[in-house]
Formats: C-alpha cells, structure tokens, sequence
C-alpha cells in the first residue's frame, strides 16, 4: 500500500493552485512532476561537483565523470541491460529513435520493408518515413481495430524475409494501450528484422527487462519518469550498437582524428559527441532510485485501481466515449463528449485547475482512423488521487452543461 | 459605429464579469449566435492556417463595406470570432486595415487563451487584415 499522502508531499509543485483552484495534474502522459529529491540533486550537482566529464585529470571532472558513470549503471540495472555500455544517454526518445533511423540508413536498400504500427507517435513515424525516402525502403503499418488494439493477424501478414526493422510503442501515449511487444519481437526476430520499442509511456509504469523482452533498441525519456527534460536513454544491443554507424561526429566520440582519417571511440561514447547533459544524466539516476523506492508493483497496482475508478466515474456522463478499451491498458483515458470540441472541453476544466491534454496527440493517424480532430487525454501517476478524479468528473460535467 | 466604439463597447461587456468562467459562458453564447457561414464556403481554401480547431472565414464586398462571415468545430473559437466578426465586419477596408487591436489585450482574451489558441487568434486577425488589403487593392486599380 502506497502512503499517497506522503508520496504528494514530495512533489512540490502539486499543492499549488492554478486559476485560484487546487492543481490537479492529469497531464502526466506529456510529462510527469519532480519530485524534491530529483530537484535537489540537480541544484547540488552545480553547487558541488559541476565540471566537463570523461576529460579532465582534475577532481571535478573525475567526481562528475563517476556520477554519470553511476548513473549509467542504475539504468543498466534498472532496465536490466546486459552491459552498461548499451545504454547510451540522449536527449529524449525522439533522439534516441533518430539515432537508430540515422544508423540504418547505410543498412537499409530498396526494397526493404519496415513495419511501423497505427498507435505510433509522431516521433515513431517521421523518422522512419524519412529513412524510407532516403534508401527506397517501404513503410508497412500494422492496423488497429475499434477497440485500439493492433490487429496482430494483419501483423504477422506483414512480415516477410523483406522485413528488416519493426518498430512500436511498448504503451500507446494516445490511448494508454499495451502492445503485445514480446509476441511482435520473437515473431520479428523470426524473420531476421530488428525491432525497436518506444518506451516513452511505458517507463513511468513499468520496469521494462531489456534482455527477457530480447529487443533490439529500447528508447526512452526521462522526463516523463520523474527525471528531468531533456534527458533520455537509448538501449541497444551491443551486436546492433556496433553495426551502427555514429549519429555525430565530435568531441568524445572518436579514438583518434588526422585529417586523412578518424577512428571512432569504443560504446557507448561512439554515440555520445559533444558535451552531454551531465546533470540531467545524474539526476535520471537519481529519479530511478526514487521511483524504486516507491516500487513499480506498488505504482502498478495503484494505477490500475486510479484507472478502473475513473473508466468507472467518467462512463457515467451520458455521451462520454472513451477510446482505447482494450482489456490491457495503463492509467491513460483518452475521451471525447458527444457533440463538443475536445479544446473547448480543456479550455473550461482548466479554468477549473484541471490538467489534461487536449488534441491529436501528436498521433493524427489514429485520430483520422476514429475520425474525430482529437481527445481530452486524462494520464494518471501514483501521486494522483480517487479525488481528483472526482474533481476532474465534476468539472467534465460542468464543461458539459456550458458547452451543450 | 466605428470599429472603435464597437470595440469600447465590448471591453465594457467583458468588464462587468467577475471571473473567467462567466466570461467563458459569454464566449460561448456569442459562439452559438454566430450567423452560419454559407456551407460552400466551408472550404480548405478559407480555413485559417494556425488554428488548432477548425476557423473557416469568408469575406465579402457589400458596396464600400467588407462583410465576414466564419465557423469553427470548437464553440469557444466561435464565440471568439464572433467578437472579431463584431468589431470587423460590416467596415470600410481602409478602417480594418488602420484599426489596432488592443481590445483583444483590453478584454484579457489572449492571456486566458493557450497558446495555441492565441495564435490562432492572432492568424484570425491577420486573415480579416489581408481580407481588407486585398479588397482596397482591388477597388484601387
């Protein structure tokens, strides 16, 4: 059992109002609070160990050249990577998607199928199509049904010996689905295509096990678990990581440069040019050994009940649809109301402090497949509670009765 | 009236709410009472870029006098242009083209608009501009 009260205390920013009402946080889908231990870390790492790292001889450099290092060990452990040097800092998973995308453009000829699925972000789309431009590669996308579950029939109709990468979101961030990753890698593996889950929505609930789920890539943000913007984490194989070539050239990646030729720097800092994000680095550290210590079976459970309790709540509002019911779902409840705007709906409960998301997600497709311009995206984490909730359905109804 | 007073008599309006909410209400009933737009001028051509809702705007020469007329899918961005089409309608292009906007600061709406709606806004406000250049263009040559 959490103790919720105390879990709140540590978030700061929670016990504020907004337009003169309580602040209740919805929004955690777009990125989640910090909690003061993670602020803290920050402000001391400026304060007491800020220096350029894997340079220097002097004490700064090797104290902020080990905490980075630590920090890339509690990833390792926390993802359970097989060597910390396939966890590479980025920063966000939009890079760190970029980077494979980059890294197979030498890989892919035309010809060449990926497969991409129809619950992708923006971020899992854009990249690969502009691969696809750049080598004649297709782009293949698995359908999804009514319920927003992808049709894992028309899945395996898709994969071919022409299949060289599948890629897809371990958990929806429009609709709040899990993907069945496991069955989508072993099936891709089978044809010889390597596969890379978006585990941006995934990490602030789950502790995902790189190695049992045997993925290619596993890319990630920070921010979205507790740590801070700008920081994100990409895993790759180490097979995969050498097979790359580097995204950009620079300070830190190389192993010696003349003007006739540079050799590239061992993993992961053959990924890693330029000065990184040390802070941020640090301190994702930092937020993974809170969330820990809150423990993700506890935050599970909790989310789930939040979840049930507002499908429950939020159904009761005759003409309320909600998109995604798929049986297996994290705390993201994507809504519209019969006849209303989803903006106009955020516009007036925000006026009532309440945070939500509203719009296309950053993923129009499925908002074309269900034919609507967008959703109210209500996205909880274990510091929210069942009165908020209240809070947010009385303000829904409000919005209701204004807007009908 | 000039676009002036009408846009004092709008700041008045909105003076006399006490909060947001009532001011949103008001929003929302200038929204509902939006004469409809012709259906064939719900086109792509007249959709204004920036907005994340749908605003469709139409212009028409009505003797010296530029006439507007819009819609929009989200009623709050109805309400919004109906105050615009309120100052701005039924006025001479060189009088839109030489009116300022600082009733929009005055009735606090961009402030209490996301950002993505005060864009919006501003492309609203920049689209019945163009309208107006292009017309007094027009009746010049």
């Amino acid at each position: 059992m959490l103790d919720i009260q105390k879990i709140r205390a540590d978030f700061p920013i929670l016990s504020q109002t907004v337009n003169g009402k309580p602040l209740v946080y919805f929004d955690n889908g777009a990125t989640s609070q910090k909690p003061q231990i993670v602020i803290d870390a920050e402000v001391k790492y400026y304060q007491e160990i800020n220096a350029n790292i894997h340079r220097g001889v002097h004490t700064l450099s090797q104290l902020a050249t080990d905490a980075y290092e630590i920090s890339r060990g509690k990833v390792k452990e926390h993802i359970n990577a097989k060597f910390a040097h396939e966890v590479l800092f980025t920063s966000g998973t939009t890079h760190g998607i970029n980077l494979v995308t980059n890294g197979f453009a030498s890989i892919l000829k035309p010809g060449d199928e990926v497969i991409v699925s129809s619950l992708e972000h923006h971020s899992n789309i854009v990249p690969w199509q502009m691969l696809c431009e750049k080598t004649g590669a297709l782009l293949k996308v698995i359908p999804m049904n009514e319920n927003g579950e992808l049709i894992i029939e028309a899945f395996d109709a898709l994969l071919s010996e022409k299949t060289k990468v599948v890629t897809v979101n371990h958990i929806s961030n429009a609709l709040g689905v899990i993907n069945p990753i496991k069955y989508i890698i072993d099936k891709a593996h089978a044809v010889g295509a390597a596969v890379l889950i978006d585990g941006a929505q995934a990490v602030p609930h789950l502790k995902p096990n790189v190695q049992e789920l045997d993925c290619d890539f596993y890319a990630f943000s920070g921010h979205k678990m507790c740590g801070p913007t700008g920081t994100g984490i990409l895993y790759g194989k180490e097979e995969w990581l050498n097979k790359l070539p580097p995204y950009q050239g620079g300070g830190e990646m190389i192993k010696e440069v003349t003007f006739e030729k540079t050799t590239y720097a061992d993993l992961p800092h053959k990924f890693e040019a330029g000065t990184p994000n040390i802070a941020g680095g640090i301190v994702l550290g930092t937020a993974i050994d809170y969330l820990n210590s809150v423990g993700f079976e506890n935050i599970h459970e909790y989310e789930t009940e939040l979840l049930d309790y507002a499908t429950k709540r939020l159904s009761e509002i005759e003409g309320l649809r909600i998109y995604g019911t798929g049986k297996n779902k994290a705390s993201v409840i994507s809504f519209n109301i019969d006849g209303i705007h989803p903006y106009d709906v955020g516009s007036i409960i925000d006026k009532l402090g309440i945070a939500v998301r509203t719009g296309h997600h950053c993923a129009q497709p499925i908002m074309n497949f269900f034919c609507i311009p967008g959703t109210i995206r209500a996205s909880f984490s274990f510091y929210n509670t069942k009165e908020e909730i209240d809070q947010m359905v009385d303000a829904v109804k409000k919005a209701q009765i204004m807007l009908s | 009236m000039t676009i002036k007073e009408i846009q004092n008599e709008i700041i008045d309006e909105f003076s006399m709410f006490d909060d947001w909410m009532q001011r949103y209400e008001y929003i929302i009933e200038l929204g509902k009472s939006l004469p409809l737009i012709k259906e064939e001028y719900k086109i792509d051509e007249n959709l204004i870029k920036g907005c994340q809702s749908k605003v469709w705007l139409q212009g028409e020469q009505n003797n010296d006098k530029i006439v507007f007329t819009a819609d929009s899918d989200a009623i709050l961005t109805k309400g919004i242009i109906a105050i615009l089409i309120r100052a701005f309608s039924n006025q001479k292009a060189s009088d839109i083209i030489n009116a300022d906007t600082e009733f929009i600061d005055e009735i606090g709406l961009k402030e209490h608009l996301s950002a993505t709606r005060a864009n919006g806004l501003v492309s609203m406000i920049k689209n019945i501009k163009m309208y107006a250049l292009a017309f007094d263009a027009k009746n010049k040559n």
